[in-house]
């Protein structure tokens, strides 16, 4: 992607976050606090990072890939249930990722 | 004041982490900087960088983004008793820093005074940190060579489990309802992999909000609580 494209996504991106964070200081809160969007706002979230985690783990481009990324995964998962601190999360996930990096070389 | 310095390093360990996913998604130094000076909410940069480096569109980056951005709206919504702002630049100054920790930390408080208090001094430290540890992350991770690259993009989902995690975990209101559609996006966004677009699928995968079904009569929850 050229040099552009990325300022462009950079900026709109930042510019339309403000405003969602601006919107909720200066609209009435009876526009947000209604049952339907506070329902789907507080979901959100949940399903986005759940895609985000399975496509930067599993995918490459348009195929599905089983590689290092899926390894470190499942070590972070687990580090995570056994309420490890999020550094101690991210290392043992680079770990894993660079294991199998190395063996599969 | 233990819970602020606990806050700061994971702040700073997250920032760095931005820091070198953005390096290995093409985003240049400035471009980096820029995400987490003027974007300053974690989970909507992580999601901008993590759909361009998959490889999707600039659109697709920036409606993942906005669409995790909405939950600092509702934020908004909740600090406004407590910050009163009065004005149109109080307002517009508070806005850039509403974000999940600021707004934990003065829901926490036990009082008004307390509470605003907390939203500057944990919106002036984490802004700092955080805009700092992206540099380091972005300069560190352009150093690195193949190895070091498969570690690193190792740890870019991990990160994103790690902020998923919480909502998951029983304390959380709804948390078996969360789990629900956090493996329906899961699968919605596999699914589509291989047919739409690179990033599309992640936008797709918010329409596994449905399974989260109609709204409860209940009290809603505070955001201290559902950040606890």
């Amino acid at each position: 992607m050229s040099g552009t494209a990325l300022w462009a996504a950079v900026l709109a991106g930042s510019l339309g976050c403000y405003l969602l964070k601006l919107a909720g200081l200066s609209v009435p809160a009876a526009w947000v606090e209604q049952p339907w969007v506070a329902r789907v706002v507080d979901f959100v979230p949940a399903a986005l990072l759940a895609a985000l985690v399975a496509v930067q783990a599993a995918t490459s481009g348009q195929d599905l890939v089983v590689d290092g990324r899926l390894a470190g995964l499942a070590v972070a998962a687990l580090a995570l249930a056994l309420r490890a601190p999020f550094i101690v999360v991210l290392v043992l996930a680079g770990a894993a990722g660079a294991l199998v990096h190395v063996l599969a070389a | 004041m233990r819970d602020g310095a606990g806050l700061g390093l994971a702040v700073g360990l997250y920032g760095a982490a931005f820091g070198a996913a953005a390096d290995a998604a093409g985003l240049n130094l400035w471009q980096t900087v820029s995400l987490s000076a003027l974007m300053f909410t974690g989970a909507s940069q992580f999601a901008l960088v993590g759909v361009l480096g998959a490889g999707g569109s600039a659109l697709a980056a920036v409606g993942s983004a906005l669409l995790l951005g909405t939950r600092n709206t509702v934020y908004g919504v909740r600090l406004v008793p407590l910050l009163q702002p009065r004005g149109a630049f109080r307002r517009i100054g508070l806005a850039h820093w509403t974000i999940d920790e600021t707004t934990a930390m003065s829901l926490a408080a036990p009082n008004r005074a307390l509470g605003k208090l907390a939203f500057l001094v944990t919106g002036a430290s984490i802004y700092l940190m955080w805009n700092a540890m992206t540099v380091v992350g972005s300069l560190g991770a352009a150093a690195l060579g193949g190895t070091a690259r498969a570690a690193l993009d190792a740890v870019v989902p991990a990160a994103f489990l790690a902020l998923l995690w919480p909502r998951l975990r029983s304390t959380f209101p709804e948390a078996a309802v969360q789990r629900r559609v956090a493996v329906g996006g899961a699968v919605v966004a596999l699914a589509l992999t291989p047919f739409v677009p690179a990033g599309v699928q992640v936008i797709a995968a918010v329409v596994a909000v449905a399974l989260a079904g109609r709204p409860r009569d209940v009290d809603r929850p505070t955001a201290a609580e559902e950040m606890a």
